[in-house]
């Protein structure tokens, strides 16, 4: 409590003054294949780290904000698998979680929900064929439509749009696709930064602030995370509205706890 | 204990079927009147658009259901809002069960965000149904609108600024946050809830 009130003191200023506000989010992310949390670096050489529903379950003990669990290998025949995986995920988890990989409709969306899901995540399907975010947004609002964004900064300093898990490149750029698509109905943008993904040197800072400034919807900043000083670095400077990692967590090389306390002590506002 | 919760056009209930589940206490979900009237406990839920959900309720006269409860009513998110007088969006009547009003966040001037979406402190708590629940403890909020503050106030959330995080006025309990999501403090609620006598 004295805590509390000596952060919102410290924060006076600061637009999440008052009494404790609204707190920047970790939020732990499962890759899902074939059932299995599985974590790679640039995509790539993909390890194993455990069953979904336990690791989710300890991280929403230990104090995490929310999960995401993307399913990396989703396919039509495997969607089921996924439907049943997130029910079971849904009866054991007291906090919000968003799921993603191979969501292409509205039926799709609705199958995950009723499962218990709280939102779900689009990437390449909603890249090409935008009006899927319309659609969504209508039909189950914006609160539960998270837009998956992975880009790549080039040679000539642009941040482009990549599809298929990083696979395919686009000519459009981050902030453009981003832009569109909150007009188009998203309510959160989850910004992984293909340069950063699996290096652990730290998130892209200028792609995130330019669009968690110029976007009016929450945005969750991915790929790099490998010190708790990047965390403090992405919610400064990169002004962030939450913080994605996988891997630091699954190996726990930093732990939720630890993160927290660490963030709280450097005057951010977090949920202890 | 038969608890029911209304069924109606306003988003996806199964995750506080799954949350009254986890803490041992089974649900039906109805849109019947003689099945609401006749519950111990009634559960009004609600994501999504104000005048939408109204004009369902009152298409099937469930606005006056809902008001002349005599069991303890809890309303979650949208549900709240709906207890409210007014709300701000799409200038919609209400159910007028607290005389609050529900307007819309006015970021202007600051970094916020509006929805505002996560997690913030409840404080000030008062009521039975806050039991247990300690001072500053965090719930998750999605909701671009708000209850003002007033005299049926029992939590206090800052956010642009401080208003009605619940509410509560004879059988009726409010929360604009998700008590379905928001960790250990939102199980309490609805265990407090769960417990309350009939008055």
């Amino acid at each position: 409590m004295k805590e509390l009130i000596r952060d919102s003191e410290r924060l006076s200023g600061s637009p999440f003054r008052g009494r404790g506000g609204l707190t920047k989010r970790i939020i732990p992310c499962l890759d899902i294949k074939d059932g299995r949390t599985v974590k790679g670096v640039n995509f790539e050489n993909i390890r194993d780290a455990g069953d979904p529903v336990e690791l989710g379950a300890l991280y929403a003990q230990q104090g995490a904000d929310e999960l995401v669990f993307l399913d990396i290998t989703a396919t039509v025949e495997k969607r089921k698998t996924l439907s049943q995986l997130v029910n079971r995920i849904a009866h054991k988890i007291n906090i919000p979680f968003t799921v993603g990989g191979g969501i292409g409709s509205v039926e799709d969306v609705s199958v995950l929900l009723q499962n218990g899901a709280d939102k779900i995540s689009v990437n390449t399907a909603a890249f090409r064929n935008p009006q899927l975010l319309n659609d969504l947004a209508k039909e189950f609002g914006s609160q539960c439509v998270v837009l998956a964004i992975d880009t790549k900064q080039e040679e000539d300093g642009e941040w482009y749009v990549y599809l298929n898990g990083g696979r395919t490149k686009t000519e459009a750029k981050c902030f453009d696709w981003a832009k569109e698509a909150v007009d188009r109905g998203a309510g959160e943008i989850l910004l992984t930064s293909m340069n950063n993904d699996g290096t652990k040197k730290g998130f892209a800072l200028d792609i995130t602030k330019m669009l968690s400034k110029n976007l009016p919807v929450p945005v969750i900043a991915s790929g790099g995370g490998g010190t708790m000083e990047h965390f403090t670095d992405v919610f400064e400077q990169g002004k962030a509205d939450a913080a994605l990692a996988a891997s630091i967590f699954h190996f726990k090389e930093i732990t939720i706890p630890d993160l927290k306390g660490y963030l709280r002590d450097k005057g951010i506002v977090v949920r202890m | 204990m038969v608890l029911k919760i209304v069924k109606y056009n306003a988003g996806n209930i199964q995750s506080v079927l799954f949350a009254l589940e986890r803490i041992g206490v089974e649900a039906e979900v109805t849109d019947d009147v003689e099945e609401l009237q006749s519950a111990d406990k009634v559960i009004f839920p609600g994501v999504g658009e104000a005048s939408t959900a109204m004009d369902y309720l009152k298409a099937r006269k469930l606005d006056q259901v809902i008001k002349e409860l005599k069991q303890p009513v809890l309303g979650v998110c949208l549900g709240m809002q709906l207890m409210c007088a007014y709300s701000e969006e799409n200038d919609t009547d209400c159910l007028g069960i607290f005389e609050e009003q529900v307007l819309k966040f006015d970021s202007s001037g600051s970094e916020l965000k509006v929805p505002q979406m996560g997690w913030n402190n409840i404080y000030d708590l008062k009521s039975p149904l806050m039991k247990n629940v300690k001072e500053d403890s965090y719930c998750y909020f999605v909701h671009s609108y708000y209850a003002s503050l007033g005299e049926h106030t029992i939590a206090t959330t800052n956010y642009t600024k401080p208003f009605s995080a619940a509410l509560s006025k004879g059988n009726f309990y409010g929360v604009q946050f998700h008590t379905e999501k928001s960790a250990n403090a939102g199980e309490q609620i609805l265990k407090n809830f769960i417990e309350m006598p009939r008055p």
